[in-house]
């Protein structure tokens, strides 16, 4: 943002955070404490409450209960950003896409326009910088909304499902640049159903059941020995293809 | 059948002829209905979109009143601004009822309501769409506006045509604040309602010819225009 946050918004800590969506509770009373530096992957079936979450953590969707601390306090404006898993791109160029997001967070100016160009470069857009976003291809619509959100220079980036309906070779373009915001420094919370990228990605896994978190494990170990059925059960369900 | 081939023919004559009376009343007609309804897109424009992010109280009593203002019978704002321009009337020192602009005045009042509603609804479908992109970018609903304007700007084209289109069909208030006075406030519609009240039908029906090619002249301009950049923006 234009001017970081001085003070260190991790740990990333939910303590007893409850969602409701009208009646239904999509999030029961789940803890976790996000440390910094490490990749978290969020897994569970459908309807688990996986963006639920994500939406929740950037103040998407209100607490019915609980807290959500950064670095032990309130929300830092700016620290945070996210993509969608079906991004919206307003009607306007790539490049400006990238240049409006910085304009309303107080980028002005030569440097506004080098920061716009320099994440594009990065994504592998600049040669579709002039192009309407609109009309784009879907894997070029999302790695243009990781630039726009990685220009953004957040301090937290959660990610809702980032590869889902992509081919494989823009999903391991996608993976690649969420490997470079993260060897920049970003904290990455991502949600998947691809068990093979999660593999990859994830240094530890939080495993959603039914809005309840059910496990919080160092993602190796999840893998080989989940300590709960569900997850094994989720494992063993997806597996056979989700892998392949 | 034959008198309105006759119109038709008379038309294309005035047309070709380039009758000087005939272009002074299509000259002031696209002036005060161009006039009024860029007037009523800058206010009504702005006004539906804030009022399609903004919470607050009496949102939806405010809505419920813009939809009805839609119906606001012509006659009635003519009467109003009457009321207001004469010259016992608040504004009566203007001394501007009976000229160009006080028809610009009531013809504006009749857009607004019409580009408000219609804009409103607009702007609220393209906020469910971009609400938690924009938040998620920063942006607070007052800011959206500029933004939600500015994409859903090949709808709110077509409502400004529509709201053109109002201006440039009115002819009950335009005929009270106005009062057709010859080759100052005499505008395509009055004419005809002149003509056809003298019984010249044929002219009555030709100026009405007159008027529909300007229109389907206007929107056809409108469309290529919107075609043209279309593509562009995606």
């Amino acid at each position: 943002m234009a001017s970081p946050a001085p003070r260190d918004v991790l740990p990333l800590e939910a303590r007893a955070l409850t969602v409701r969506l009208g009646a239904r509770e999509v999030l029961s009373h789940v803890s976790f404490r996000l440390e910094p530096g490490l990749r978290t992957v969020v897994l569970g079936p459908n309807g688990a409450g996986k963006t639920s979450l994500l939406r929740a953590l950037h103040g998407l969707v209100p607490a019915a209960a609980g807290t959500i601390t950064w670095g032990g306090a309130p929300r830092p404006r700016g620290a945070e950003a996210m993509v969608f898993q079906r991004p919206v791109m307003l009607r306007r160029g790539a490049l400006a896409n990238v240049e409006y997001a910085l304009a309303v967070n107080g980028v002005g100016g030569s440097e506004r326009r080098r920061r716009a160009r320099e994440a594009l470069e990065r994504a592998g857009l600049a040669s579709l910088a002039q192009r309407p976003a609109r009309v784009l291809s879907g894997g070029e619509q999302q790695r243009l909304a990781l630039a726009r959100a990685w220009a953004l220079r957040p301090r937290i980036l959660y990610l809702d499902e980032p590869t889902a309906s992509l081919d494989p070779t823009a999903a391991a373009e996608i993976e690649r640049e969420i490997g470079a915001i993260h060897a920049a420094g970003t904290r990455i919370v991502m949600t998947t159903h691809h068990l093979g990228l999660a593999r990859r990605i994830a240094d530890e896994i939080l495993f959603l059941h039914d809005g309840r978190l059910v496990e919080q494990t160092p993602a190796e170990r999840f893998f080989d020995a989940p300590r709960s059925e569900e997850a094994r059960q989720f494992l063993e369900g997806e597996l056979p293809w989700s892998t392949a | 059948m034959a008198e309105i081939f006759a119109s038709l023919a008379l038309a294309l004559h005035l047309l070709a002829g380039g009758d000087p009376e005939l272009l002074r009343i299509v000259r002031l007609s696209l002036a005060v209905s161009l006039s009024s309804a860029a007037l009523a897109c800058a206010i009504a424009l702005p006004l539906g979109a804030v009022v399609a992010v903004a919470s607050f109280r009496g949102r939806r009593a405010l809505i419920v009143l813009m939809n009805a203002l839609l119906g606001l019978p012509s006659v009635v704002v003519g009467l109003l601004v009457y009321l207001l321009l004469s010259r016992a009337g608040p504004l009566g020192d203007l001394g501007i009822l009976f000229t160009p602009p006080a028809i610009v005045i009531a013809q504006t009042l009749l857009v607004i309501p019409m580009v408000a509603a219609l804009a409103r609804q607009t702007v609220e479908d393209a906020w469910t769409e971009y609400r938690e992109q924009l938040t998620s970018l920063n942006v607070r609903p007052l800011r959206a506006v500029p933004t939600l304007l500015w994409d859903a700007r090949l709808s709110l084209f077509t409502i400004a045509l529509a709201g053109l289109g109002r201006a440039f069909s009115e002819v009950g208030a335009v005929m009270i604040v106005g009062g057709n006075v010859d080759g100052v406030t005499r505008v395509m519609t009055t004419a005809i309602a002149l003509k056809t009240a003298e019984g010249e039908l044929p002219l009555a029906l030709a100026l009405g010819v007159v008027l529909l090619l300007i229109v389907l002249g206007i929107n056809a301009a409108a469309f290529v225009l919107r075609d043209w950049t279309a593509p562009r923006h995606g």
